[in-house]
């Protein structure tokens, strides 16, 4: 067969079509967006019609995807890393529930937070929940990885966390594909209270859990994804996982490494390989992606002068790694610091020319003169680069929804005229609720929805709130009078900025809905439009 | 064989075509490729940048160590000095002259170029000039990557194939105006080699 050209992302995809997947759910989020969007424009996927379309968060992912396995089939959820904080409680508890159809939850990290607010490192959640972990190497692995984890997942009755990182995500690569596998039929689990976790049940299936990791750790000894590779030269032993292997090995290009080398992509930790590589080197270097998770465990609180990674100052703490820092620790060469001419300026991202969320904040930068500084919370989305210059328009920007729960907290500490500037698609992620709160608590505070049909930053993906806004912030319990819309165009900037006065003046919750499509989406269509006009 | 390039410039401008372009090709020449591209935040006019890896042996990582690779080939001549530690001393640099100015202040462009100067193996090109010349002002980008395959090892009739399979779907006359970018691509940077 030939080989297929596809970024990491699209390499799972493939190997969840092709293993059988019955349906995948999921939130945009880099860098895992391009899971999904694969798998929405597959012939496969689409001729067995598995389930492809976005949720509305990623804890309804986590759920429905729970309820496919439930229900027999083979079923993947896919989000970025700070997806999973807000997937946590279902998640932490699936592992406790156990599967019926194999079920994989994919985990895109973000070191050095190209596109994200932390490097928070997956691995943790993985070892809190006590699940398996995959962590390929390289895009054929993760395919490969993939492909056979919804047995494993069956098989050892727990969900599977598979962690990867940008590079992995956003790098492209030929892959070979393996054999297309049918799809589940539906079944119930044997137990029909297997998914019930009252106490005593959980008790019951916590105990399994707990069982079962000596049986993990058993297939961690002798999976073919990790390596125990020989060495001459014993003054040094290497821990690497996942992509930081690549980098190892990009440092001696066409010879072996003469080190022993442990190679992990699957965890939990293979402990006798580690254990006799540390019997049998001088000293170890933990070579990792994300947080010292590996090096943390074999230090701990007393720590180990014969370890080191970046714990130690060998390798930098925080952000991602390189062939020259590998380079680096081993010794081959010294520090390269970038060298750029004085001349280069950044280029910072900016908002699209032309884009709606632009004229929005124009009128708020207008009318908060007014008000004072500080008073503009705002949330996760392109909008956030309007913090930049020259906008500067916001205050903060925490976690998806947290613009309008945190303005709540401001109005509840005194501050008086806040508004919480929230996009159509992470409001219906996680901003309802927190409107909620105002609502039943008649909150002083003025929410403005800057409204695109579209999740922007991601690449354009549908929106559950497309048409829905005024419907659901009404059923939420906003007073009609006070649910407010205009067209966010530079010519209605008069109207704009009279409508957030009167809002921000009255005394109670008030929505504010522009609404104006995305200019990339909106070109994107029309691009489409000319491509079928011409096609006629 | 190996080629080990650099691609940058501004969101939008065109890189991943290029990066398609050329992995395309190496996979129908039975190569091994890797590259790396950027999605997300920085899409929105900031900088971009790919790795692109191509090489007949096994390639382990997804990133160009810095001072190793062979060619910066940039759409954009600031981007092009963004990464000039990553490219090795006797690398090649090859950039589009034209400014791409989103940002409020751009530096004044003939310093940029005396910088570009500064690098020992460079080609500076007026691609959007070649491109308008053949009527195909988007095509500047594909300009570009025939400006730089005299310094990479991959078979030119490869390149013309895979743009054939890549904007197949937009009709022949694409199709063949991209052809013909990437060949005056190629004959300005010879033309430029031979004058030294």
């Amino acid at each position: 067969m030939d080989k297929l050209l596809l970024l990491g992302d699209e390499a799972i995809a493939q190997a969840a079509i092709d293993a059988g997947m019955s349906g995948v759910y999921a939130y945009p989020g880099t860098p895992s967006t391009e899971i999904t969007e694969y798998i929405q424009k597959n012939k496969i996927a689409a001729e067995r019609k598995l389930h492809s379309e976005w949720s509305a968060n990623e804890k309804t992912a986590m759920e429905s995807a729970l309820g496919m396995s439930y229900a027999g089939k083979r079923a993947m959820v896919c989000m970025k890393h700070v997806g999973l904080n807000v997937a946590a409680d279902a998640f932490m508890n699936s592992a406790i529930t156990g599967v019926n159809g194999g079920l994989i939850i994919v985990v895109a990290d973000d070191p050095s937070m190209h596109s994200s607010q932390n490097e928070q490192d997956s691995r943790y959640f993985g070892d809190f929940a006590m699940m398996p972990i995959f962590e390929p190497s390289n895009q054929q692995e993760a395919y490969n990885m993939v492909y056979e984890a919804f047995d494993f997942s069956e098989h050892f009755n727990v969900p599977v966390l598979v962690r990867i990182t940008t590079r992995l995500a956003h790098s492209r690569s030929g892959i070979e594909r393996k054999t297309l596998k049918n799809e589940n039929k539906n079944s119930f689990p044997g137990d029909l209270r297997q998914f019930v976790l009252l106490p005593s049940i959980a008790k019951k299936n916590y105990r399994i859990l707990l069982g079962n990791q000596a049986r993990l750790e058993n297939e961690s000894e002798h999976s073919e994804f990790n390596k125990y590779i020989r060495g001459d030269n014993k003054s040094l032993g290497i821990i690497a996982s996942g992509i930081a292997y690549n980098y190892l090995i990009e440092n001696f290009e066409d010879e072996k490494v003469p080190y022993p080398v442990v190679k992990i992509s699957q965890y939990p930790l293979p402990s006798d390989m580690i254990k006799e590589l540390y019997e049998e080197c001088e000293t170890i270097l933990v070579l990792e992606e994300g947080y010292p998770f590996i090096e943390n465990k074999l230090t701990g609180v007393l720590g180990d002068k014969k370890v080191k990674g970046r714990l130690t100052g060998d390798l930098p703490r925080d952000g991602e790694l390189n062939p020259n820092h590998v380079a680096v620790a081993l010794g081959i060469e010294k520090p390269i610091t970038d060298y750029t001419p004085n001349i280069l300026t950044g280029r910072p991202p900016a908002l699209c020319p032309g884009c709606g969320h632009t004229d929005v904040f124009i009128a708020i930068n207008e009318v908060m003169k007014d008000y004072g500084p500080g008073k503009v919370f705002s949330d996760i989305g392109c909008y956030t680069l309007s913090a930049l210059a020259p906008l500067k328009s916001i205050n903060t920007c925490v976690d998806m929804g947290a613009s309008i729960t945190m303005a709540k907290g401001g109005v509840d500490a005194g501050l008086k005229n806040v508004i919480a500037f929230i996009g159509d698609s992470t409001f219906t992620h996680s901003g309802m609720t927190g409107l909620l709160d105002c609502v039943y608590e008649k909150t002083p505070i003025t929410v403005i929805i800057s409204d695109n049909d579209t999740a922007g930053m991601t690449g354009g993906q549908s929106s559950h709130a497309e048409h829905m806004l005024y419907k659901i912030c009404k059923g939420l319990g906003v007073e009609e009078d006070h649910i407010r819309t205009f067209t966010p165009l530079r010519k209605n900037h008069e109207e704009a900025v009279k409508i957030l006065r009167e809002e921000i003046e009255y005394e109670g919750v008030s929505v504010i809905i522009p609404h104006r499509e995305c200019v990339r989406t909106l070109e994107r269509k029309h691009k489409m439009k000319v491509k079928v006009t011409k096609m006629n | 064989m190996k080629a080990d390039i650099i691609l940058s410039g501004v969101g939008g401008q065109g890189i991943l075509s290029i990066a398609a372009t050329l992995g395309t090709a190496a996979l129908q020449e039975g190569l091994n490729m890797k590259q790396s591209e950027v999605h997300g935040m920085s899409q929105r006019g900031g900088d971009v940048s790919s790795n692109m890896r191509i090489s007949d042996k096994p390639i382990a990582s997804d990133l160009i160590a810095k001072g190793k690779a062979d060619v910066i080939l940039s759409v954009e001549p600031m981007e092009s000095l963004r990464f000039i530690s990553y490219l090795k001393p006797d690398g090649w640099l090859i950039t589009n002259s034209k400014p791409f100015k989103n940002i409020a202040v751009y530096p004044d462009i003939e310093e940029i170029y005396s910088e570009i100067r500064k690098i020992k193996n460079h080609i500076i090109v007026n691609a959007d000039e070649i491109a308008a010349e053949l009527k195909s002002l988007r095509s500047s980008n594909i300009v570009m990557l025939g400006a730089a395959t005299p310094f990479f090892d991959i078979n030119f009739e490869s390149l013309k194939k895979a743009l054939q399979s890549i904007f197949e779907n937009k009709g022949q006359d694409v199709v063949d105006k991209n052809i013909a970018a990437l060949e005056k691509g190629r004959e300005f940077a010879l033309a430029e080699i031979k004058k030294r």
